[in-house]
């Protein structure tokens, strides 16, 4: 036990440091990437060739049209890849995918939510996981990453006529200059440490004994660097991470942890260079390394300490985790993966104990903050942020304002449809699946474990993180349709609010601090935040909880 | 202190002329009497139509109606307990509303009282012929109903006749007693021209006769829109309460969302909650405790400004005190007291020290200016009180011209009279004086005198030159008299304060550059403006616009008015012009410019209690889920009451004593809501800490406290 601890500490400890090295000088980079002028050879012959000026300031309402624009497109090419597959190259033999299916993955990629009801080998082909999926991980991280930055700029501008950038060049940059180097050196690692990179499905070996053996193949180690990076979390393969050929040691296993935390752990030093107060980005960072810290501890804590019947039969909490990772780094690896919204996993978070499950199902429903998705954990951060500041700011005796800017009615409108948002989705759409015979046909655990799988699949697509519970039988039309839809309104209505609120801060005249400001950049505050995104969630998914994991655990 | 009962004695119940005004409870807890009073408004504000404004105390009602009709369908104690209580909710916040309104009404109709019918005597000349200049008082009047009375009418009004509407005295000087305004029962002088024209209607002329025109027409006089402020009827929501109107709204949006799908995953788990625990659950987790409160915690804000007689006339104003940035005062009146004040004699050459006092007093013993009085206390404090002026002394006023005062005695026989004159003045009229006497004044105390000129000068004070003549000998100087711009004590400690909160202070005054900083220094303001024109005053405030910063001022004259009305909080003192008036966003009844402080103070502290209520109602639902929780789903969860940390009694005693502790919190609120919370000037980070500990953990701990022993109690009722 005593070396399980340390070997836990020590991994801890090697990614914490690499992070901090990395956070700040990635975090500058990134702000320059966004607000350089300039325009490199290639990206200049893609604006030419999609006819963009990537030059032109575009209003909130603007920038949105294109994002939503180009999502829509991107659903569309996606349903198509899906439904024709069978009558496309590189379809290794796979048929097309049905309508809801199709619908299902073209609205889980293009949301960065990575849900996926099928088995990777089993249904997608090299042109669709290439040409389709593996694209999508770039830009829909990078529309992510876009919008984060518009509401950056909103903060950062005074009284402008509401422009926040343009929506071509961000996405543009975000997938050229940060996502695409990252993924290419990683996927390198990846492939260095045995990760299968391939145009083969299936190599046959040889074996020892004599026989034949069909290794799959593919384009993984290329997927595999994204999939993390970009907080997307779409396994090549039906077990994700937890397949050795897509993470085969504790090496790749921490570094896949470090790739999808570091976007969302650097882009709070983008923010604070941006609004040109660099506290800011700590504190928004406190908060963040605050709550992944307590999930890490707490899921850590239930996976090693195994409460319940079966985990003390077998002597600890095994089932569904890999041997070769270990009850710490799964339990570090699930934690990180629900606080990021990637979904990728590499073990079964149907096998996690019921504390575990609770813990991880509950870092989704904080809104993916803890850090978040790449820019999606920003926006969502710096949304409650303003929540917390509109009361705490009103508690020092004057009307609320963050970062110099004024939270009115309009302002703290869009920002309550925000927080409502993704608790009606999940709520709505869990109770329709805990009460219609289609819903209640997939859940395969009765009593409270079958709620909790409900209530996570929902929690997952709502939040965009996608990583499933399992135990859920997700690949039929009921539940393809619904989460479908789940993923697509827990995605694009809170961009079009944050978006719509960026615009409204760009306009407004910015106050300048003073000893009456509330500060928003010491310790009280960053508490003040955390305990906000605690107790609104948790006000709000108490009872469901109470329900699920809260009883389960107290079995 | 009340409005109109600042000076005025208290009047016998029943009373309530508008000499005589009743007094209005002031802020301390909350009386039978007042509830009494207030019960009818309570009960019409259910009315759905009305309720529907405050969406959270609304989904309160309609589940009051909801259990009240399950509790029909099948009676149970416990439902009817619930209903009755839910009702009591509802109940208890259109009572909050109510109070805090009764308090304005009170003052509204002592008020109305001095609008009773009036009659007017009107210039008959049709408006256009009538000039400012000529006797309009002889021109032919005619008697009309000061109801009929319409802007640019010119009125005659005399001793004893009541001033038939607002307007400006275009002619003649009165005293009026505007006691029914202001509550101050000392007459004040009315006159044409300057800053003291305007008068109000329903103020009675006591002396002397003036000539006003008027400026507003009947019906929105400044009384009218004082009687509308105070009783509620124009109010409307703040941006501020209405933003948090709107998160409050999405929070019980929230919470409905919350309940509602609880019935599906209760279904789920084979234990369907009887819709009347849902409803209870849902308004136990809905902000009421703040929803109940909001709007009578922005109505008590006005009536504080009121209490210190102080008029805002929209609650944007009140709120954007809370926010101001820069507080620009008057140096004179606000920073220092009205008067030069002397601080220090200095003798000049071989005069005495005492030599030099007993002739400055002298020559001031006379003089009836705040300055000589000074001059004759410093010297009475310092030495023995001197004896009176010998008679036959004769005044030697201030002239613009001579820039001199001083006194002329005789201090010879009767036969053989030695005239001896006295002089005190500006360095330079003194010094022509002495000239002109012949006196020869040696190098050395010229330059003395000069030095000693000077450095009072420098120190921000004004020098007085003294000097006698005996007979028709030269004149001899004798010294200097400093007299000096005394800032009001515990300025600078208040200035500190403000510095604490953030606000920067700017000393606005006529004087030079010098001065200016000397007396800036010496009172610790942020910053001055010196030899200030109005343009200057309105392009600073310009200034600190531009850079995203809310001014205040204060203000009394016509040219005040440009400046009163850019600033954001603008306070016009009620002796000044009615342009002042019309331009600020705020009168103080007792025109002083000191209360832009207190102004700013209660701006956030209404501020304050707003974000505090607030977060207490939602701290307060982490018990509430504690108790009643446990007691939907233990029945068929048993492993669920370890959540029962408070050990209730019963499943239906747990929801129904959350459901009696949410009502009583927000009664226990209503004095706290109508007072404000406890505030005191610092920075913001001490504010958040003290305020957060107080009403976040204090609104966590105290339901589990007050739920346990309602507990106690409510398990004490049969069929509970």
């Amino acid at each position: 036990m005593t070396s399980t601890v340390w070997i836990t500490l020590g991994q801890v400890g090697l990614l914490l440091a690499a992070l901090a090295l990395v956070h700040a000088p990635f975090g500058a980079y990134m702000a320059r990437v966004y607000a350089s002028p300039r325009h490199t050879r290639a990206e200049r012959a893609w604006y030419r060739l999609v006819r963009v000026d990537p030059d032109a300031e575009q209003r909130w309402s603007t920038y949105l049209f294109s994002l939503l624009g180009f999502s829509l497109a991107s659903v569309l090419l996606l349903y198509g890849l899906g439904r024709l597959q069978e009558h496309l190259p590189g379809s290794l033999g796979l048929p097309g995918l049905d309508p809801d299916g199709a619908w299902n993955t073209a609205v889980s990629f293009t949301t960065n939510t990575n849900w996926q009801w099928y088995s990777g080998e089993a249904a997608a082909g090299h042109l669709l996981q290439m040409a389709g999926l593996a694209v999508q991980n770039f830009v829909s991280a990078a529309v992510g990453m876009a919008v984060a930055i518009a509401l950056v700029r909103g903060f950062a501008r005074s009284g402008t006529d509401a422009r926040v950038g343009n929506f071509w060049a961000d996405l543009t940059r975000g997938v050229v200059r940060i996502l695409l180097p990252i993924a290419a050196v990683a996927a390198l690692v990846l492939v260095a440490n045995g990760v299968v990179q391939s145009l083969d499905p299936h190599t046959a070996i040889t074996t020892v004994e004599g026989g034949t053996q069909h290794a799959l193949g593919g384009p993984v180690a290329s997927q595999e660097a994204i999939k993390e990076l970009g907080t997307n979390g779409g396994g090549f393969f039906n077990a994700n991470s937890a397949h050795p050929l897509e993470n085969p040691n504790p090496l790749t296993n921490l570094l896949e942890i470090f790739l999808l935390l570091v976007i969302p752990f650097s882009l709070p030093r983008t923010f604070g260079l941006m609004v040109g107060d660099r506290r800011q980005g700590w504190a928004v960072l406190g908060v963040m390394a605050g709550l992944w810290a307590v999930a890490v501890g707490l899921t850590t804590w239930a996976e090693l300490a195994g409460p319940g019947a079966a985990p003390a039969a077998a002597g600890a909490a095994m089932e569904g985790k890999e041997t070769r990772f270990g009850l710490a780094a799964s339990a570090l690896f699930a934690a990180s993966t629900t606080g990021t919204s990637t979904g990728a996993v590499n073990a079964m978070h149907d096998s996690l104990t019921a504390p575990g499950g609770g813990v991880v199902l509950f870092t989704m429903l904080l809104g993916e903050v803890a850090p978040g998705g790449v820019g999606a954990g920003l926006y969502g951060m710096l949304v409650l942020a303003i929540v917390a500041v509109f009361v705490a700011g009103l508690m020092v005796g004057r009307t609320p304002e963050y970062l110099g800017k004024k939270i009115g009615r309009g302002e703290i409108t869009l920002v309550a449809l925000y927080v409502l948002t993704t608790p009606a989705v999940v709520l709505v759409g869990s109770a329709l699946a805990a009460v219609l015979p289609a819903g209640l046909d997939g859940i395969q655990d009765a009593g409270p474990h079958g709620l909790s799988e409900v209530l996570y699949a929902f929690a997952s697509a709502g939040n965009n993180n996608g990583s499933a519970f399992a135990g859920l039988t997700v690949s039929t039309p009921f539940y393809n349709t619904l989460l479908g839809l789940a993923m697509l309104i827990g995605r694009f209505v809170p961009i079009a609010l944050v978006l719509a609120l960026a615009g409204r801060l760009a306009a407004q005249r910015a106050v300048p601090a003073s000893a009456g400001t509330l500060p928003t950049h010491r310790p009280l505050f960053v508490g003040l935040v955390g305990a906000v995104a605690l107790v609104v969630v948790g006000l709000t998914f108490v009872p469901v909880l109470s329900l699920g994991p809260v009883v389960e655990s107290l079995s | 202190m009340s409005i109109l009962t600042s000076t005025v004695p208290t009047a016998p119940a029943g009373g309530g002329g508008p000499h005589h005004p009743t007094r209005v409870p002031s802020g301390r807890g909350l009386s039978w009497a007042q509830v009494r009073a207030a019960l009818p408004g309570a009960l019409r504000k259910l009315d759905p139509r009305s309720l529907v404004h405050q969406p959270v105390m609304f989904v309160v009602e309609v589940g009051a109606v909801l259990t009240t009709v399950l509790a029909i369908l099948e009676p149970t104690v416990f439902a009817w307990w619930v209903a009755v209580w839910l009702w009591f909710t509802a109940g208890f916040a259109t009572l909050a509303e109510s109070v805090a309104e009764a308090r304005g009404k009170a003052q509204a109709s002592t008020l109305r009282a001095t609008q009773h019918a009036t009659t007017a005597r009107k210039v008959v000349a049709s408006q256009d012929t009538l000039d400012t200049g000529t006797r309009l008082d002889l021109l032919e009047t005619t008697v009309v109903p000061s109801s009929t009375l319409g802007v640019g009418d010119v009125v005659v009004v005399e001793a004893g006749e009541t001033i038939p509407g607002d307007g400006d005295v275009v002619e003649g000087v009165a005293s009026v007693d505007e006691s029914a305004v202001t509550g101050e029962s000392a007459p004040v002088i009315r006159e044409s021209g300057g800053d003291r024209s305007a008068v109000t209607g329903g103020t009675v002329v006591l002396s002397d006769r003036i000539v006003v025109r008027i400026t507003a027409p009947a019906g929105s006089t400044f009384v009218d829109r004082m009687i509308a402020l105070v009783e509620g009827s124009e109010r409307q929501k703040t941006p501020n309460e209405i933003a948090l109107n709107i998160l409050l709204t999405s929070l019980t949006i929230v919470f409905l969302l919350a309940v509602a799908t609880l019935q599906p995953f209760a279904a789920y788990s084979g234990h369907k909650q009887p819709v009347l625990v849902l409803v209870a659950l849902l308004v136990c987790l809905i902000p009421t405790t703040i929803g109940a409160l909001l709007s009578a915690i922005g109505i008590a804000g006005m009536d504080r400004l009121v209490q210190r007689n102080v008029l805002a006339m929209s609650g944007r104003a009140v709120e954007a005190a809370g926010d101001v940035d820069v507080l620009l005062l008057d140096k004179t009146g606000t920073v220092t007291y009205g008067n030069r004040r002397a601080v220090r004699l200095l003798p000049v050459g071989t005069v005495r020290h005492d030599e030099l006092a007993a002739a400055a007093r002298l020559a001031s013993l006379a003089d009836e200016t705040p300055e000589g009085r000074s001059i004759v206390e410093l010297v009475d404090d310092a030495l023995e009180p001197g004896q009176a002026l010998p008679a036959g002394a004769e005044l030697v006023p201030f002239t613009a011209h001579t820039r001199m005062s001083g006194v002329d005695l005789d201090l010879g026989t009767d036969d053989q009279p030695e005239a001896y004159r006295l002089r005190k003045g500006a360095g330079s009229a003194v010094r022509q004086w002495l000239h002109s006497t012949g006196a020869h004044v040696t190098e050395a105390d010229a330059a003395q005198l000069a030095g000693y000129v000077d450095d009072v000068s420098r120190s921000g004070g004004t020098p007085l030159v003294v000097a006698e003549q005996t007979g028709q000998a030269p004149a001899r100087v004798l010294g200097v008299v400093h007299l000096k711009d005394v800032v009001k004590e515990g300025m600078r400690e208040r200035f500190d304060a403000l510095r604490a909160m953030g606000i920067r202070t700017v000393m606005v005054t006529g004087d030079n550059r010098l001065t200016a900083q000397a007396i800036a220094a010496e009172a610790g303001v942020d910053d001055f403006l010196a030899e200030a024109t109005p343009e200057d005053k309105l392009a600073y405030i310009r200034r600190e616009q531009h850079g995203g910063r809310l001014v205040a001022m204060a203000g009394d004259g016509t040219n005040d008015a440009p400046a009163l009305a850019q600033s954001d909080v603008g306070v016009a003192m009620n002796t000044g012009t009615s342009a002042a008036k019309e331009a600020g966003n705020m009168v103080d009844l007792d025109s002083d410019p000191t209360k832009l402080i207190e102004i700013v103070e209660i701006g956030k502290q209404l501020l304050i209690t707003r974000g505090a209520l607030t977060t207490f109602s939602v701290a307060n639902d982490v018990a509430k889920y504690f108790a009643i929780l446990p007691a939907m789903f233990a029945g068929v969860f048993p492993q669920l009451e370890v959540l029962d940390v408070m050990r209730l009694s019963s499943p239906e005693s747990a929801i129904l004593s959350a459901v009696v502790f949410n009502a009583l919190i927000i009664v226990t609120l209503i004095p706290l809501s109508l007072r404000g919370v406890r505030y005191q000037p610092a920075a913001a980070d001490a504010l958040l800490r003290r305020n957060l500990l107080v009403y976040g953990l204090g609104g966590l701990v105290a339901p589990f406290v007050g739920i346990k022993l309602l507990d106690l109690l409510v398990s004490l009722i049969p069929g509970v």
